[in-house]
């Protein structure tokens, strides 16, 4: 047997044990590159999923929905720099992973590629999309490298504001006027399909998962994750009144699941590729964001470096 | 903590050192490691760690340190450094056979 080959059986083992890897550790190349890949992508994804929701926060119907929206952006911003840190661990460096996002070689979450026309696509949002990302995060929290389970037990702990943040919104649009409880079924006519998509292809088209699920970075599988999704969201909707735009959403007594209907996977891979309503925009202001800040970024260095050489005068004095 | 790689990026800035930061919950349990960020300065990285990681009341003192400084044991070395300790069960109160009925010992 190769030096190689033991190693990794000796990491399967490990991972079989339930025994986390830290970033010291070795690790065959592939867990490292898969780790690098999946995180970046879920830290972007934190930190372009500010720019819908930044989008309303000047326009939030109340002071008390302007402090929430504001606090939940806010953690988006924590959340990506939690992520950042952990893919760093891995050895690439926040440039990089920078680079890889301008560039549009990282993705970042499709979702966020959709544009938030209304007050209630923030309601959405939240109760949507934060919902369908805590069904994912909630698995990660188990994921058998060390510091990207620990960042996901401390975003999972703020998350579940937004979602009830979310679902408020929409619980009070659905109690008001016609027109905004119409506002409400809008928004949710047009995340739903989305939402369904955060989870990925199916299983049978996702080549990734087999490997995944037996290095434990995933424990479910795609389909599984968005079946929990579907059948924790449905009852949540007929509380609110509203009806989700599936014609074949049903229970299903004898699965004891919701049965549904088909993706649009021509939209989703569409939106993959660069081509949704809003990719274009959304990585500009990314990128347009990193380069305007570079002079303060300049700044702040030039400074630090100023008061360390005054406090070494001071010491040396 | 994570290996800076500025000589290989492809961006005109260098980048911000990275601090690990640190956070004492309450007064009377010890600093713990919460994780790490990039900062021009300590100034800075104190202000970002109260920003990013206390933001729900979760400490009351941080230390910030800049992870360079950081000497870390080897998991190659696991072996030689924490293995001795193993077999030394004389170390623990349940090695000393005593009789049952003895009591506050």
């Amino acid at each position: 047997m190769s030096p190689e080959i033991k190693l990794e059986d000796a990491f399967q083992a490990r991972i079989d044990d339930e025994q986390k890897i830290e970033p010291k550790d070795w690790m065959p190349e592939k867990y490292r590159k898969t780790h690098i890949r999946q995180i970046s992508q879920h830290a972007h994804s934190e930190i372009v999923g500010m720019l819908p929701e930044g989008n309303w926060i000047t326009r939030a119907p109340s002071l008390r929905r302007k402090v929430g929206l504001l606090a939940k952006v806010q953690d988006e911003a924590g959340h990506g720099l939690y992520l950042y840190s952990a893919a760093e661990t891995l050895g690439i460096s926040r440039d990089e992973l920078f680079d890889q996002l301008h560039t549009g070689k990282a993705k970042y979450s499709s979702i966020f590629n959709y544009p938030t026309l209304s007050w209630a696509d923030i309601g959405a949002i939240g109760w949507l999309v934060d919902g369908a990302a805590i069904i994912n995060q909630v698995m990660l929290t188990r994921t058998s490298y060390g510091p990207y389970a620990r960042a996901m037990v401390r975003i999972c702990k703020e998350e579940s504001f937004h979602q009830r943040q979310g679902y408020e919104i929409m619980l009070t649009l659905c109690q008001g006027t016609p027109e905004q409880k119409a506002m409400a079924q809008d928004a949710l006519n047009r995340f739903w399909w989305p939402s369904l998509m955060m989870f990925g292809p199916r299983d049978a088209e996702s080549p990734n998962t087999e490997q995944s699920v037996k290095w434990k970075i995933k424990r479910k599988t795609n389909d599984e994750l968005r079946q929990q999704f579907i059948d924790i969201t449905a009852p949540q909707a007929e509380y609110l009144g509203i009806t989700i735009p599936d014609p074949d959403l049903k229970w299903n007594e004898e699965r004891g699941h919701y049965d549904f209907g088909e993706i649009n996977w021509d939209e989703f891979w569409q939106v993959v590729k660069g081509n949704g309503p809003c990719n274009k925009e959304r990585l500009q202001a990314r990128v347009d964001a990193w380069e305007n800040g570079a002079w303060v970024r300049e700044a702040a260095v030039a400074y630090g470096n100023k008061k360390e050489k005054e406090s070494i005068k001071v010491k040396t004095a | 903590m994570s290996e800076s790689k500025n000589e290989t990026s492809t961006q005109e800035n260098s980048q911000w050192p990275l601090y690990e930061v640190f956070i004492r919950s309450k007064n009377g349990l010890e600093h713990r490691h919460v994780g790490s960020l990039h900062a021009s300065d300590a100034e800075m990285a104190l202000e970002n760690a109260r920003d990013v990681y206390t933001r729900r009341q979760e400490g009351v003192s941080i230390w910030v340190v800049e992870s360079k400084n950081i000497t870390a044991s080897n998991p190659e070395n696991s072996g030689e450094l924490f293995e001795p300790a193993k077999d030394k069960i004389y170390r623990h109160p349940t090695f000393y056979e005593l009789p049952i009925e003895l009591k506050h010992i």
